[in-house]
């Protein structure tokens, strides 16, 4: 087996202090993805630092009427707390948008920021992935990328970020709260995934050893109304195909203040300047509304068409009757595929068969 | 032969009660145990090693790193694997050669003193392979594709009746529509595990199967041993669907590791390497041709469909048979074109033929009923055939109408505006549809003994497999009926192939084979017993019965059951979302023996149909050749808040030609026609026809924004 050391530090000096003395460690929140990807045998850390018993679980109120929510806060205590609800509705939207009950009452506001791309290819070792094993090529660029990336990416990497409160977060201006060997710092939270470029193993600006502590949300914008929106294969549990965070003020049916971000769609959470910009000042109509999202779209690009175009219902023109009735080779593959079927059930035990033909 | 053999008179203690499962307690609290969870001492884990090639042969297997590996006992290839008999079903010839027929065929099989070993050492086992290219791409115009003789069931691969295409040609009107179904997966709770100890010059397995006496008799001939020196348990089965209706590796590979090392070996299948591994529902493409008058009444059918299977096995789904007994129709050609891929060998996935292939016919009816303007209730209607149409039997019982006349009553069809895209409700668009569903009586012969004990209590011994169903529950109540006893003094042992040997739990048959031999042994009991003077002898009295004969007599009558589904749409015409409000199934499938455990497995089977229309399919891999959709992140099937209403009911359908219970199989109907009804609650919704499922946004979002444009 692969074994690893586990190690439950008491502090957040002593957690940094950990990942600095272990190359190779990680650190474990809820586990909700870093512990799938250790079963699929995609992450192999060789320490896991458990920090969710760390005091970061607090959601404080702070002096600028904003909030600061602890790294270990679980999912679904963030959507329940008073304040998210009735301050920043979008946020708790997206948290219960997210993964299943279970999983929110174990994922960690951090692990959530943190959890990698959930692309085909990066889950399968057995395949390339420039993000698990830089430098082995893209298969999704060309292969199954119906839900992966339109914007942003880069020839290495088509992959999303997957998290839906992150999308909130962005539009929500909030910060991530970093400690590492080297002491704090704050980064803004769309700054704090990275587009792939030529380093998409590289999800975030998180330097080796920085613990992600709190992310904080400036004061809630008064007027404004928040929603998000998550478009999704399967009503119970999916990831999002697309997604959207809005937050919205209109006075007098103009549009006085927009936040937007996307998910879904990028390499992170993608705040939508430019459909922003469009917004600002324009009359709030559905025209406007379409005309910001085309502003904002006019850089999607799809990865490239599989180059072996499929078309399965393409009925061909001679196929009834003139369809063969014999193999088509001499195969010898072909000939032994040939052999009699299996009845829509084997033989019974006994030895007359008595199904109608 | 006499229309009911087997009268059954009213019995005192009547078939239908909702009686709880048996072993209901024992799974929710966790104590039944399943193949996996038997742990004999010194047992020993093994872990297979998946090729990664999507075709070619292993040029070498280099298992020095993993023999290395602490705890790790053997590493088993093509090259010192115990040699193994031929057998029928040629995806269970594991590691006898080189060749690697697709990606995920099993290549080694490391064993080690714990799970993590075992993986560890399976994950190095370095093998090298001699790649080729590979073909795993299905399309109706492959050069490859050829007709069959015959397809799964055994039935012919191609009929014509009348002159179809004369027929096509003058109909006054006509719909001619192609219709594709991706790769589907059963995808069970329970993975496919065993449990297997060669000791004594015995083997005992404890397996996930679907029939204990099936894997038995196999691994028997694969390893050349008596099948009395073998015992296969499965006791309780989390579901298979098909997918483990026959042997699978799994259980090979874990007899072989217990003969290779002599200790006990269990392997359980990880959820991601099942696609390949254990058969899945072929993709189809299919094209329905139906010619009919101004009144609806076909004169012309065609259905053709193809398929692909494995280079391993011949494997052809048989879409297009429902089509041969569904509708009347004077000239009707159905036909199945299949070609060798370099997949993995697909195989039954519940409804094999009727739940993709009726996907197809019953969206066409639908189409042709628009076409038509006439309500596809009344079309269904029309077309009801007094015969068979493909043999001209008589029908033991078809009450098709009745069905869709109890349904439409039930669901609120009437009265219903038939045109699309007009219920509006903010943004969603609503629809309702309609899809009839069908599903053959099988039966096949199984033996069962049932005693009379001296403390007054009654025991049937009968290798039945309760794969979730509540089969020892209904041959409790099957066997109280015949004995005329409360069913609480029968205990019923079953699922172990030292047990009198049955048909697996699968084709919708189970219940009718088991309960017919049951209720056989039963009454021959009852004749011992009526005979018998004085107390009973300490070993109490015996009666055994097998149904060979009556199985091998067949009927003179086309036998099947008979379905209708209702489903209400919604649509999201700003996201193209689709989501079903509500289903409801009215069913008639002979007597229902227990209306509790009946529900469950029509509800059961609407459920699969729900994911079969709006979220389940993988998708072939071109470059790799796999499965893209392994797991159950990617591969989507329903959860429960993607089920909202949903009801099934059954109208009392008195058949004297079926067996004595009176039952036809109810495991499969459930999710033939949800598909087609789904599908075309959406057209009813939005206008839009969608033909390849599932429906997904990315097939309905543009054509709602192009319906939308146009209409701005």
């Amino acid at each position: 087996m692969r074994p690893f050391g586990y190690l439950r530090p008491a502090g957040v000096e002593e957690a940094v202090r950990a990942a600095a003395e272990a190359p190779g460690a990680r650190f474990l929140g809820g586990g909700t993805n870093l512990v799938d990807l250790m079963k699929l045998g995609v992450e192999t850390p060789r320490t896991l630092i458990d920090v969710s018993r760390l005091p970061l679980g607090g959601i404080e109120e702070l002096p600028d009427g904003g909030l600061r929510i602890g790294a270990t806060v679980r999912n679904s205590d963030l959507a329940a707390a008073a304040p998210v609800r009735e301050r920043y509705p979008v946020l708790s939207q997206a948290l219960l948008a997210g993964a299943s009950g279970q999983l929110r009452n174990t994922a960690t506001t951090g692990g959530n920021l943190l959890q990698r791309t959930r692309c085909l290819y990066f889950q399968d070792p057995t395949k390339p992935c420039n993000k698990r094993s830089p430098g082995t090529g893209c298969p999704a660029r060309d292969g199954v990328h119906r839900d992966l990336a339109v914007l942003g990416h880069s020839a290495h990497c088509v992959a999303t970020q997957p998290s839906d409160m992150a999308v909130a977060l962005a539009a929500l201006d909030a910060e991530v709260h970093l400690h590492g060997p080297d002491g704090e710092r704050t980064v803004a939270v769309t700054d704090f995934h990275r587009l792939p470029g030529d380093r998409p193993e590289q999800d975030t600006v998180i330097r080796p050893g920085e613990l992600l502590t709190a992310v904080r949300l400036p004061p809630a914008a008064p007027g404004a109304r928040s929603r998000y929106r998550k478009v999704r294969d399967r009503a119970s549990f999916a990831f999002a195909l697309v997604s959207v965070a809005a937050v919205l003020e209109a006075r007098d049916g103009v549009v006085e203040r927009a936040a937007l971000a996307f998910g879904g769609l990028a390499h992170r959470p993608w705040r939508a300047r430019a459909a922003e910009e469009v917004l600002l000042g324009a009359p709030a109509t559905e025209d406007t509304f379409a005309r910001a999202a085309d502003a904002e779209l006019a850089a999607a690009r799809c990865a490239t068409t599989p180059s072996r175009s499929h078309s399965p219902a393409t009925w061909p023109s001679a196929c009834s009757p003139a369809w063969r009735t014999r193999p088509a080779t001499a195969d010898p593959t072909t000939a032994r595929a040939r052999r009699r079927l299996r009845p829509t059930v084997p033989d019974p035990p006994s030895p007359t068969q008595g199904r109608e033909p | 032969m006499s229309p009911d053999p087997f009268p059954l008179g009213p019995p005192a203690y009547p078939l239908g009660a909702p009686l709880v499962r048996r072993e209901g307690r024992e799974k929710v609290t966790g104590t039944a145990r399943y193949a996996a969870e038997h742990t004999p001492l010194d047992c020993a884990y093994a872990w297979p090693v998946a090729a990664t090639v999507a075709r070619g042969r292993v040029t070498a297997v280099d298992a020095t790193g993993a023999l290395a590996l602490p705890g790790v006992c053997a590493v088993l290839t093509h090259e010192n694997a115990p040699r193994l008999a031929a057998t029928g079903d040629p995806a269970l010839a594991l590691l006898q050669d080189d060749r690697v027929p697709h990606r995920g065929w099993y290549v080694a099989l490391a064993v080690a003193d714990s799970l993590e070993a075992a993986r560890a050492a399976a994950a190095a086992v370095h093998v090298s392979y001699a790649a080729e290219d590979a073909d795993v791409l299905l399309t109706a115009g492959h050069p490859g594709l050829y007709a069959p003789e015959t397809v799964n069931g055994g039935y012919p691969g191609t009929r014509e009746r009348g002159d179809f295409d004369t027929a096509f040609a003058a109909a006054p009107v006509t719909l001619d529509a192609t219709y594709t179904v991706p790769p589907l997966h059963n995808h069970p709770m329970e993975p496919h595990a065993a449990t297997a100890h060669w000791t004594g010059g015995r083997l005992t397995v404890h397996d996930s199967s679907q029939g204990s006496s099936k894997v038995c008799e196999d691994l028997a001939a694969l390893f050349s041993l008596d099948p009395g020196d073998i015992t296969v348990v499965s006791e309780h089965v989390g579901g298979g669907f098909g997918s483990k209706g026959t042997p699978r590796p799994h259980v090979v590979l874990a007899a072989m590791a217990t003969r290779h090392t002599g200790r006990p070996v269990k392997l359980s299948l990880p959820r991601r390497e099942m696609p390949a591994a254990v058969g899945h529902r072929a993709p189809t493409v299919q094209r329905v041709r139906l010619g009919a008058g101004g009144d609806g009444v076909l004169t012309a059918l065609a259905h053709e469909i193809a398929t692909h299977t494995s280079t391993v096995n011949e494997f052809v789904e048989q879409a297009a048979v429902p089509a041969r007994m569904m509708y009347t129709s004077p000239n009707s050609r159905t036909a199945h074109r299949v070609v060798p891929l370099d997949v993995p060998t697909p195989s039954w996935m519940r409804a094999p033929g009727e739940a993709p292939g009726m996907f197809a016919l019953e969206s066409a009816v639908d189409e042709l009923a628009v076409l038509l303007d006439i309500d596809p209730v009344e079309l269904r209607m029309r077309n009801e055939p007094d015969t068979e149409p493909d043999s001209d039997r008589a029908f033991s019982s078809r009450h098709l109408i009745g069905c869709l006349r109890e349904g439409a009553e039930r669901f609120g069809w009437r009265p219903r505006d038939p045109r699309p895209g007009v219920r509006r409700e903010g943004d969603l668009l609503l629809g309702t549809g309609v899809a009839a569903a069908t599903y053959p009586v099988y039966v096949a012969p199984s033996s069962a003994e049932a005693r009379a004990t001296a403390d007054g209590g009654f025991r049937i011994r009968v290798n039945a497999t309760d794969i979730g169903t509540g089969a020892r529950t209904v041959l409790a109540q099957i066997a109280a009926a015949a004995l005329t006893v409360p069913e609480d003094r029968v205990r019923v042992d079953i699922g172990s192939s030292d047990l009198p040997p049955a048909m697996l739990a699968g084709g919708s048959m189970g219940t009718a084979s088991w309960g017919w031999a049951v209720h056989k042994a039963c009454m021959a009991l009852r004749a011992r017993l009526r005979d018998h003077d004085g107390p009973l002898p300490a070993e109490g009295l015996t009666a055994a019965a097998d149904t060979r004969q009556e199985a091998a007599e067949g009927s003179p009558y086309a036998r099947h059951a008979f379905g209708a589904t209702f489903a209400e749409v919604q649509a999201d015409t700003v996201s193209g979302e689709v989501r079903v409000r509500r289903m409801l199934g009215v069913y008639a499938a002979g007597r229902i023996l227990n209306s509790r455990t009946a529900r469950s497995q029509f509800i059961g089977g609407m459920t699969m149909g729900l994911g079969m229309a709006l979220m389940e399919g993988s998708r072939l891999d071109p470059a790799f050749g796999d499965f893209a959709e392994r797991d159950l992140a990617a591969y989507h099937v329903p959860a429960c808040a993607d089920v909202p209403r949903i009801e099934a009911h059954w109208i009392d359908e008195e058949d004297p030609h079926l067996n004595p219970m009176g039952s036809k199989g109810i495991g499969e109907i459930g999710i033939v026609g949800t598909a087609a009804a789904v599908a075309n609650a959406l057209w009813h919704a939005t206008g839009i026809r969608v033909r390849d499922l599932p429906l997904t946004v990315d097939k309905i979002l543009p054509r709602l924004r192009a319906a939308r444009e146009g209409a701005g």
